[in-house]
């Protein structure tokens, strides 16, 4: 009896492909040559003025006083502290014309993620247009969106979020 | 003559039985259904690439056993709990002895050695109550695949006794985590639907956001950092290889594949505004389909490929819209309090996951026509629903509050059987794959 069912199940069977003897990948292959990754975007103490070099990124800090500007919850409008930032970042600029930035759109946690990478583009490019309306070139002004994936404050309150809601200008090292 | 008794069984396995045991899935798991699954015997222990079949017999028992304990709508006495059965009782079933068990239905079976290096997997599901056999199936799979036979299996017996479509048979596609929360490294990663199997894919060298199968499962589409220009890639998981999408140079994110597999619908962000567009997944021209001022984002396709919902800020907040798959006739769906984002339309049709945001992040569904919305799960940040391939389970993640520690959960349609997904690292992004062929 079991032998005659076990031939009908043989006949009746599924025959499973072999898809899950897939040959196990690591690594994806190499992607194309990426500019050098910009560092963490807080500013360091800057050092003595002396050892400052023109149009680096430490003499940007020092000059323009910070590389970062803050937004509210879910908006993306430069207010008025923002204003004062950018137009030293502007001013910084046009007194080092050879230099070429890259605008950082960042949120807090509190958005999904992929309205969130929208919403950090928005801020990045709400940076950038106002450094083009004070004379900078766009064309050296590239922006990029992290949306929420590189919080600078790890907390989960009012005051973490707000300094994640920034953008942050990042001029080579 | 032979052959005429054989063909009544499987005749009268196949007939709808008013009177047979059921499964009843409107209330969630108000009352599990005993069901006994002892460790499946082997006509001659063989050693297999993946065991011997003896011990096979247990090992496919016990999946079986996860399966159904997992859904939520089944109570198993498992191998651990009810005395193994002979080769010979497996299509005699001792009911005398089960129905002493409390046990309303019973799933026995066999693991058997093929002369040309195959496994059969028997499986046959009998109604205790009524003396009944209610389903048999035989599958045959490589030795190494015996972990599918068991999916099959539960399958055969889930979808009997529920009238649910199949879903254990299924693999998922996630993001996994680690690291600080201010440089988490991530990686994409592919499992079975219960966590067995599971490998990684990328390096974590790039940040890699929304992986998503491909119908055919034979590809990937995701979100890649690579080079820092974040932008949309198909990863094709038998070469390996990886390929753009869209060769341009704004933010492309927020991929999904149509139902045909044929198209890619993605964002671009161009200048700080959003909208959405889909390009032939062979290449081609992106087709813009939402214009207007705003995000635009979140596209997921209806089953039949005639529709897609999205979320838009349009109004002020992100709010549900369905459009045609051209972008014609966009109408907003959600209207309740609070935003409401990452719209995936459920395999069956009839239904909208999201997430929505109001005080916390919470998982809910609504109808397509953006009735009915039910909320399913409470805590501080659960974001990013996928669907079952029956749309009877929701996968999505969970983020800690300050940590920001993400983790894989699942729950039931209807807002019970809430369980985590066990992953090796923390998880983001699940995206549950069609069912297995």
């Amino acid at each position: 009896m079991s032998n005659t069912t076990t031939k009908l199940l043989i006949t009746a069977a599924l025959i499973m492909t072999a898809g899950c003897a897939k040959k196990k990948v690591e690594d994806l292959p190499p992607p194309p040559p990426a500019p050098s990754a910009p560092a963490a975007p807080e500013a360091a103490p800057p050092p003595p003025t002396s050892s400052i070099v023109p149009g680096s990124r430490a003499d940007f800090l020092q000059q323009a006083g910070t590389d970062t500007i803050h937004f509210g919850t879910d908006l993306y409008d430069i207010d008025a502290e923002a204003t004062g930032i950018l137009a030293k970042q502007a001013q910084w600029l046009a007194q080092n014309p050879n230099v070429r930035v890259t605008i950082e759109g960042h949120c807090d946690e509190r958005g999904t993620r992929e309205y969130n990478l929208a919403l950090g583009d928005r801020r990045a490019n709400a940076a950038k247009n106002y450094l083009v309306s004070n004379g900078v070139a766009t064309s050296r002004i590239s922006t990029i969106s992290y949306g929420k994936e590189r919080p600078v404050a790890q907390g989960s309150d009012e005051a973490s979020w707000a300094q994640n809601r920034r953008a942050v200008t990042v001029v080579p090292e | 003559m032979k052959r005429l008794p054989l063909f009544a069984i499987l005749i009268s396995a196949a007939l709808p039985a008013a009177a047979q045991i059921r499964v009843d899935i409107s209330g969630g798991i108000s009352a599990p259904m005993p069901i006994a699954i002892p460790a499946m015997p082997t006509p001659v222990v063989v050693n297999t690439a993946a065991g011997a079949t003896g011990a096979l017999g247990r090992q496919v028992a016990d999946v079986v056993t996860n399966d159904l304990k997992n859904s939520g709508l089944f109570a198993p006495l498992g191998p651990n709990a009810v005395q193994a059965v002979p080769f010979n009782r497996v299509t005699t079933p001792d009911y005398p002895y089960w129905g002493g068990t409390g046990a309303q239905a019973l799933v026995q079976g066999f693991v058997q050695a093929n002369g040309d290096g195959t496994l059969t997997v028997g499986c046959y599901l009998y109604d205790i109550v009524g003396h009944n056999e209610m389903a048999r199936q035989g599958f045959v799979v490589a030795p190494a695949a015996w972990r599918r036979a068991a999916h099959k299996c539960a399958d055969t017996v889930y979808t009997r006794l529920t009238g649910e479509g199949a879903y254990f048979d299924s693999r998922v596609v996630y993001v996994s985590e680690t690291g600080p929360k201010t440089r988490r490294i991530k990686r994409l990663a592919i499992m079975d639907q219960d966590g067995a199997g599971h490998r990684f894919i990328t390096n974590g060298q790039n940040i890699v956001l929304t992986p998503r199968f491909a119908p055919n499962q034979q590809a990937i589409v995701y979100m890649s950092f690579v080079g820092l220009r974040p932008r949309v890639y198909v990863y094709n998981v038998g070469s390996g290889t990886q390929r753009l999408v869209v060769d341009q140079p704004n933010m492309t994110f927020a991929p999904r594949f149509s139902p045909d597999g044929r198209y890619v619908v993605f964002s671009m962000a161009v200048g700080g505004n959003t909208d959405i567009y889909r390009v032939p997944v062979s290449g081609g021209a992106p087709q813009r389909l939402t214009t207007a001022p705003g995000i635009d984002t979140g596209a997921s396709y209806s089953p039949d490929g005639a529709r897609i919902v999205f979320e838009s800020d349009r109004s002020g907040s992100q709010q549900i819209y369905t459009m045609n798959a051209d972008g014609s006739n966009q109408q907003r769906i959600s209207f309740g309090g609070g935003r409401y984002a990452t719209p995936v339309w459920s395999p069956r049709g009839d239904q909208i996951a999201f997430t929505k945001i109001e005080g916390g992040f919470r998982i809910g569904i609504m109808s397509p026509g953006g009735g009915g919305e039910k909320i399913l799960t409470n805590a501080w940040q659960d974001e990013g629903p996928s669907w079952s391939p029956n749309g009877r389970v929701i996968m999505f993640f969970r983020t800690a509050q300050g940590s920001g520690k993400a983790d894989l959960w699942s729950v039931d349609l209807t807002g019970v059987n809430e369980r985590p997904v066990p992953t090796p690292l923390d998880g983001s992004d699940p995206a549950w794959g069609p069912l297995m062929p």
